[in-house]
């Protein structure tokens, strides 16, 4: 990979070496330019709107109110870092203390139990969401393969998929809350409930469009490739490995990028209503709270869903890029 | 030449459809010898296909049968090879890997590691496909593609190599390229090959006999023709040469006098 050829470098290496200016001004308007003034446009709208809102809570919150937020939530997070840090300090200090007294002490230490800050949160959500949604593509994978390979098992699967697909996260979650209290009894619960509450709601929901498209790409082996398979006469498990799930692959990926999407908008009223740590939960707190500065944290959640649902969309572009043998077809 | 090879007997297939069984072939009888190259010609839509993919295992006659060295065919099988018509290459998988693929399965005890990767290469040098031996099929031309589905048949040592329509898709020059080729492999393997082809020139230059069919259904053989031209075959030399030139219209006699397509 040629860094100089990056579709964000090029134009302003040529313009550099005084190839093609005006074409590359051109690029350079439609490639930065543009977004920047859909950008400013927008900003302007919510200002203007903004001022005109007048909530319970006070005006509804702007640009500058929203990132004023973010600067405090930013603030908050240090301060409770250094807190974090202090008490270990001390907890350190203290058992020294002890241990030089009595020798035989053998101090135990004790974890740092602070609310967690808006960064901590965020973490938390992705970690809940990455699992619900690689248990999701576990599940799915298999089960798309196998009815995509059998007409009969597609005939029989289908209507099942068809009627769970459209089903909304919060119709599932009291049930799976149900379920989960009544079949996770342990004494030294390695997960937190709520947790468990929020990833399998994320995974009912985010497996039916890696079943679909994986079934779709199963059903794009054309008959010569079956040929092939059966005059080498490969094993079901080898045609499976060696055909099928490398011509699957383009579609499958399509699937767990949508099935991605779906888990993390998901996620976020699951958290919500779980009272997971994470997004959710924070605007749910923000918004119980109810102070002047709610709606404006708020404000700074939302956009950092966005941010993070974009970030994880390019990821799995990304990987989609990587993995598809069919260079012909543009990803976007 | 030695005795018979593979057998055709009374071979007949009915397709069932929405609006009852179609007949497609009736009758075939067929014998081949080793190292015979056998070219099937007709009409499009008389059964070439339909009795290629019989003897590759892919279809069960409804009746008759198909015997290989004396054995009942009746599944496909790598002994029987088969060059598809559209190549039927892995897209994802270099021209390397593609016959690799064939010769693992075909070869998964009885050669080591570095035989393997002998055997592949030897066989993509053999069609002249060793300098692009790493690209993928949507990185080379068709003839090319052709080229490495040849290589992977020739690989699985076949006793008997199945061909249908191998060059139908490609251009006259590159086409005329292929069949020089094939006429080398022939020379230094000595296969069998049953070849599909609706090429008058292509059948005659190559086969040892040509086979032509009745129009369908329920085609079948209509007449053999022995081709007795000396091997090797020079396409310039035999282009003025008054014997090709006659059962090159023995060919084009039996397709458009005795079997005109009528509906078109």
């Amino acid at each position: 990979m040629n860094p100089l050829k990056w579709s964000l470098v090029e134009p302003f290496y040529k313009l550099l070496i005084g190839e093609d200016r005006k074409g590359q001004i051109n690029n350079i308007t439609k490639m930065i330019g543009l977004p920047i003034a859909g950008l400013v446009v927008f900003l302007l709208i919510w200002q203007g709107a903004s001022s005109n809102i007048h909530t319970s809570l006070g005006q509804f919150p702007g640009p500058v109110q929203t990132y004023e937020q973010f600067i405090s939530l930013q603030e908050e997070a240090e301060a409770s870092a250094l807190k974090e840090e202090k008490f270990y300090e001390r907890q350190a200090e203290r058992n020294a203390q002890r241990v030089e007294k009595d020798p035989g002490y053998v101090p135990t230490i004790r974890d740092y139990t602070g609310p967690p800050t808006f960064f901590e949160q965020i973490g938390r959500s992705l970690v809940t969401v990455m699992s619900g949604f690689f248990l999701a593509s576990i599940i799915a994978i298999p089960i798309g393969i196998v009815i995509g390979l059998s007409a009969n098992a597609y005939a029989a699967v289908n209507p099942l998929i068809q009627i769970f697909k459209p089903v909304s996260p919060l119709a599932w979650l009291p049930l799976v809350t149900m379920v989960v209290s009544a079949v996770y009894v342990t004494d030294d619960p390695a997960f937190d409930k709520a947790f468990l509450n929020s990833m399998f709601t994320v995974l009912l929901c985010c497996l039916w469009p890696t079943i679909i498209n994986t079934a779709a790409g199963v059903a794009t082996v054309t008959q010569d490739l079956k040929n092939v398979s059966q005059v080498l006469r490969l094993s079901w498990w080898t045609h499976v490995r060696k055909i099928v799930l490398p011509c699957s692959i383009p579609m499958m990926f399509t699937g767990l990028r949508i099935s991605l999407g779906i888990a993390w908008m998901v996620l976020i009223a699951a958290e919500m209503l779980a009272q997971n740590p994470g997004l959710g939960k924070f605007v749910w707190d923000e918004f119980q709270n109810g102070s002047s500065n709610s709606l404006g944290r708020i404000m700074v959640a939302v956009i950092m869903i966005g941010i993070v649902g974009f970030i994880l969309d390019r990821g799995m572009l990304i990987l989609q890029k990587a993995v598809s043998w069919d260079k012909s077809v543009t990803l976007r | 030449m030695s005795e018979v090879h593979l057998e055709l007997t009374d071979v007949g297939i009915e397709f069932p459809t929405p609006k009852g069984p179609f007949r497609a072939l009736e009758k075939v009888d067929l014998k081949i010898k080793q190292g015979e190259f056998i070219s099937l010609i007709g009409h499009s839509g008389c059964g070439k296909s339909t009795v290629l993919n019989i003897v590759a295992g892919l279809y069960e006659a409804t009746e008759g049968g198909v015997l290989l060295d004396g054995r009942e065919v009746n599944e496909p099988g790598p002994e029987r090879a088969v060059v598809f018509q559209n190549h039927s290459l892995l897209p994802w998988l270099t021209a390397y890997e593609n016959v690799e693929l064939a010769v693992d399965q075909v070869f998964k005890r009885s050669k080591t590691a570095s035989e393997k990767k002998e055997w592949i290469e030897h066989n993509l040098k053999l069609v002249h496909m060793d300098h692009a031996m790493h690209k993928r099929p949507d990185e080379i031309s068709g003839g090319m593609k052709q080229r490495v589905g040849i290589a992977r048949a020739l690989a699985m040592q076949p006793k008997i190599m199945l061909m249908d329509e191998p060059f139908g898709a490609l251009d006259a020059l590159t086409r005329a390229h292929l069949q020089d080729s094939l006429m080398e492999i022939q020379k230094e393997l000595n296969n069998t090959v049953i070849m599909i082809t609706h090429d008058v020139d292509e059948a005659v230059l190559l086969s040892d006999r040509i086979v032509m069919m009745t129009n369908g259904p329920a085609a079948s053989i209509g007449e053999i023709l022995s081709v007795d031209l000396p091997q090797p075959r020079d396409r310039l030399a035999l282009a003025d040469d008054p014997t090709y030139n006659h059962y090159r219209s023995e060919v084009l006699r039996f397709l458009y006098e005795k079997q005109r397509k009528v509906n078109h």
